[in-house]
């Protein structure tokens, strides 16, 4: 029998439908006169939204490709070839294979040819971000422009003052150049009062995306993390407009009311686990064989992060969902204003991105904390070949893990890419791991 | 001698620890990436010292670094873990690719080391990189000031820029000599030169390098018959034996685009300012590594220049296995390279390279060349 009551998410359905709803603007866009932004989707996206644009996000956009290859292998095995056709190695990111491939095959997941953006715009966190949109352009012969982003280091690096005013003026210098530059290649005027909207809207969306993964904590979970991945996308596609915010409002007020009803995610949670890494897209059913040994995962700094806007409290060691402005009571006037607002959100709240360069102490500090504050009891690396970003520090967390006492299993896989996954030996490795847990096949 | 050059490189350890018996209140500085300000641990009296690989298989690097990050990082991190380099008072890098920063972050995690990061900008080509690395590099400055117990002056600054600035202008014209008909130096022997200069102090060694340049390569010619002109160029690169394997059958590498080559000392420091602004002006106008080439294509044009001047027939372009940087590049570089006329041989690096399979595409790509010379 069940320990915990269960029902469906009333929140289900729309975001459902505010996932389907960007790709089909996208589609759209250029018969109804909007400018298309192509880049990382972990780019400024409140920055171009000083225009009436629409965003066409890379790494969104491949994971959808790849949950689409559950239904149909061949549309992501057409996209991988194309890039791989074109001497791109396998090793690379497999969200920049599939944007590649995707688009020198010239199809567009929802349908029709890939859609031709007015320029792409890019957020360089990572090695390959900066490279990824170059290629992109050269191929579409669009305007490119890419930021560059330093973030703070870690907490346990005790990093000066100085060095984090130098970063934060380096990120405000290039939005206001970009901003400059998006005005020469579009030759339409920027308008302030949407940017300065969309960085609200933005620090707001991710805010309260915090905010609901902190009602994770309780147990039973009010969402296991296979159900995460269809809200925080949320944020990752459309953060800086009001839909978003509204949405993660009334996701909040839901999860609340499960909390205090004690309804669960997974009506069996018996083991908490906090996951790395994105998960291998089309294989998302490993998370539900999981649950046949009552295993649910709780958090991972992969979904709580990418969408959530974290504040260090050096009093409690630990971090919270941080105030956007509004919330701060700061209101945002200027251009600069937003500007540097937006800079220190990103710089300082946006812990997954600080984690893509470097790791060591902080991203292993921040680690522990999730799986302590999240009450798990064990934590699962998938070892992902498709994003070396993520990938920053694995090994290093796993012998952390282990020299805290924390009970941790890896498994290798691919965000994207299915050639690089071997389910069976996935499968068998669960097993092995909750057999030396002492937990059995519920079902 | 040029047979000092191997000799540095082949017994870095040894020359290393010498120094620091010469040099006993003097610090050295192991750094992993060649946008490693130099100048400012020069001014401080500092040796600073590339750390690279042994090009041996290892087993050490695997339970910190994933299988995946390229063979460079596993060996340079294998060395730290196997103590190579436990004379090393300090190790360093800057902001550079994630797989070398995963071994730092290893062997600062493991070996309990003084250690510095500077965040350097990765995008060089925002007019906002100059002032925020100057700002950067002032802070490094205070940091080795730190750690040396010693304050760094503008003239210390001056004293290092010239140390440095006197090796890559003695480099540069070592190979000017290159780009003759049959050039007085060989491609295996700039090569050691160029490692041995980031291993060596540098005020010993432009001795060397004002001796060879002075009465060693003129007249001289490293082979009657140059063969082939070849420029060579992608990831990190100190793999000796295959160089000479190249070198081997009828061709010379005249020319190179390398960390561990001429982006290491193609430009020198502006002669006026303030020395830190010129310091971070000359890493951020140096010729740029992939990770650093974005938005713009700033590399095409400069190999393509470099093929020109050094009037190479083909080009071989190498590349550490899983090197991203040097992968996102490729299609690019090699089709702007093909288009120009320069025909391309890519070939995949391990930490030991396979001599046999790579000399017969060696060999293969060598025939092609001689027969469109012949039409």
């Amino acid at each position: 029998m069940a320990r915990y009551k269960m029902e469906p998410l009333r929140c289900w359905d729309k975001a459902k439908e505010l996932r389907r709803s960007v790709y089909e603007r996208v589609a759209k866009a250029r018969e109804n006169g909007k400018i298309i932004v192509a880049g990382g989707t972990e780019s400024m996206l409140a920055l171009p939204a000083g225009y009436d644009m629409e965003f066409l996000g890379g790494e969104p956009y491949a994971a959808s490709c790849a949950f689409a290859g559950v239904q149909d292998p061949g549309v992501c095995r057409e996209f991988f070839e194309a890039a791989e056709n074109a001497r791109y190695p396998r090793d690379l990111c497999a969200y920049m294979r599939i944007g590649v491939g995707s688009l020198l095959a010239d199809k567009y997941l929802a349908g029709g040819s890939y859609p031709r953006p007015t320029f792409n715009l890019q957020t360089h966190i990572c090695d390959t971000h900066g490279k990824w949109y170059q290629i992109m352009s050269d191929i579409e012969n669009v305007p490119y422009n890419a930021i560059d982003y330093v973030p703070y280091a870690w907490e346990t690096e005790n990093e000066s003052e100085p060095s984090k005013k130098l970063k934060r003026d380096y990120l405000v210098g290039q939005m206001l150049d970009v901003i400059e530059w998006m005005e020469k290649v579009t030759g339409q005027k920027y308008d302030d009062e949407r940017f300065i909207n969309a960085v609200n809207w933005e620090c707001e969306s991710t805010s309260l995306w915090a905010q609901c993964c902190m009602l994770n904590r309780t147990i039973p979970a009010v969402m296991d993390e296979k159900t995460m991945f269809s809200f925080y996308v949320i944020a990752v596609l459309m953060r800086q407009r009001k839909e978003s915010v509204d949405f993660y409002t009334e996701l909040l007020d839901e999860l609340k009311d499960r909390q205090r009803r004690g309804i669960a995610a997974c009506p069996d949670e018996q083991f908490r686990f906090v996951h790395d890494s994105q998960p291998p897209w089309f294989a998302l059913d490993v998370f539900r064989y999981l649950e046949r040994f009552g295993a649910v995962s709780v958090a991972a700094h992969y979904s709580i992060g990418l969408s959530g806007g974290w504040t260090y409290d050096p009093e409690l060691d630990t971090w919270l969902p941080a105030l956007p402005p509004k919330g701060a009571g700061v209101e945002l006037r200027t251009r600069q204003e937003a500007c540097e607002w937006y800079a220190e959100w990103l710089l300082a709240y946006h812990t997954m991105l600080r984690s893509l360069r470097w790791s060591g102490r902080g991203k292993n500090k921040r680690i522990l904390d999730i799986v302590k504050k999240w009450n798990a009891d064990g934590m699962i690396i998938h070892l992902n070949r498709g994003c070396e970003g993520t990938a920053v520090g694995q090994m290093e967390l796993h012998r952390f893990m282990n020299d805290q006492g924390i009970p941790c299993m890896t498994y290798e896989g691919n965000v994207a890419d299915s050639r690089e996954f071997d389910r069976e030996r996935t499968i068998a490795k669960i097993e092995t791991f909750m057999e030396t847990l002492g937990r059995k096949k519920l079902y | 001698m040029i047979a000092d050059f191997k000799s540095i490189y082949e017994n870095r350890h040894n020359y290393a620890r010498e120094w620091k018996e010469r040099n006993n209140d003097h610090k050295i500085f192991g750094y992993m990436c060649t946008y490693m300000p130099e100048e400012i641990l020069y001014a401080a009296r500092v040796l600073p010292l590339r750390i690279l690989g042994a090009h041996e298989p290892q087993n050490v690097s695997e339970p910190h670094i994933l299988g995946m990050f390229c063979p460079f990082c596993r060996d340079v991190l294998a060395q730290g873990v196997l103590g190579r380099y436990d004379y090393l008072d300090a190790i360093g890098i800057t902001h550079s690719c994630q797989h070398i920063h995963q071994a730092y972050e290893s062997w600062v995690l493991h070996k309990k080391i003084k250690n510095f990061f500077i965040p350097t900008p990765n995008n060089h080509q925002t007019s906002r990189a100059l002032p925020y690395l100057r700002g950067q590099l002032e802070i490094f400055k205070e940091q080795i000031e730190e750690w040396t117990g010693s304050e760094i002056g503008d003239e210390d600054l001056l004293r290092g820029i010239d140390i440095v600035d006197k090796t890559r202008m003695l480099m540069g014209a070592v190979y000017e000599t290159r780009k003759s008909d049959i050039p007085s130096i060989s491609g295996l022997d700039s090569m050691y030169m160029v490692v041995a200069s980031q291993m060596a102090d540098k005020g010993e060694f432009n001795w060397i390098l004002e001796e060879v340049l002075g009465s060693e390569l003129p007249g001289r010619a490293a082979r009657e018959d140059p063969g082939i002109r070849l420029m060579i160029i992608g990831s990190e690169d100190d793999d000796a034996g295959f160089v000479e394997m190249v070198e081997g059958f009828g061709a010379s590498i005249v020319v190179d685009d390398h960390c561990t080559g001429s982006r290491y000392f193609w430009n020198v420091t502006e002669k006026e300012g303030d020395p830190l602004t010129r310091i971070a002006e000359r890493y951020i106008k140096r010729p740029p590594c992939p990770i650093k080439d974005f938005p713009a294509r700033n590399r095409v044009p400069h190999l393509i220049g470099l093929a020109r001047d050094f009037d190479v027939a083909g080009v071989i372009v190498i590349q550490q296995k899983f090197c991203d940087p040097h992968e996102l590049d490729k299609v690019a570089v090699t089709k702007a390279l093909e288009a120009a006329g320069y025909p391309t041989l890519y070939l995949e690096f391990d930490v030991t390279v396979p001599l046999g399979p790579f000399r017969i595409r060696v060999e293969a790509f060598l025939e092609m060349l001689r027969s469109e010379a012949l039409f």
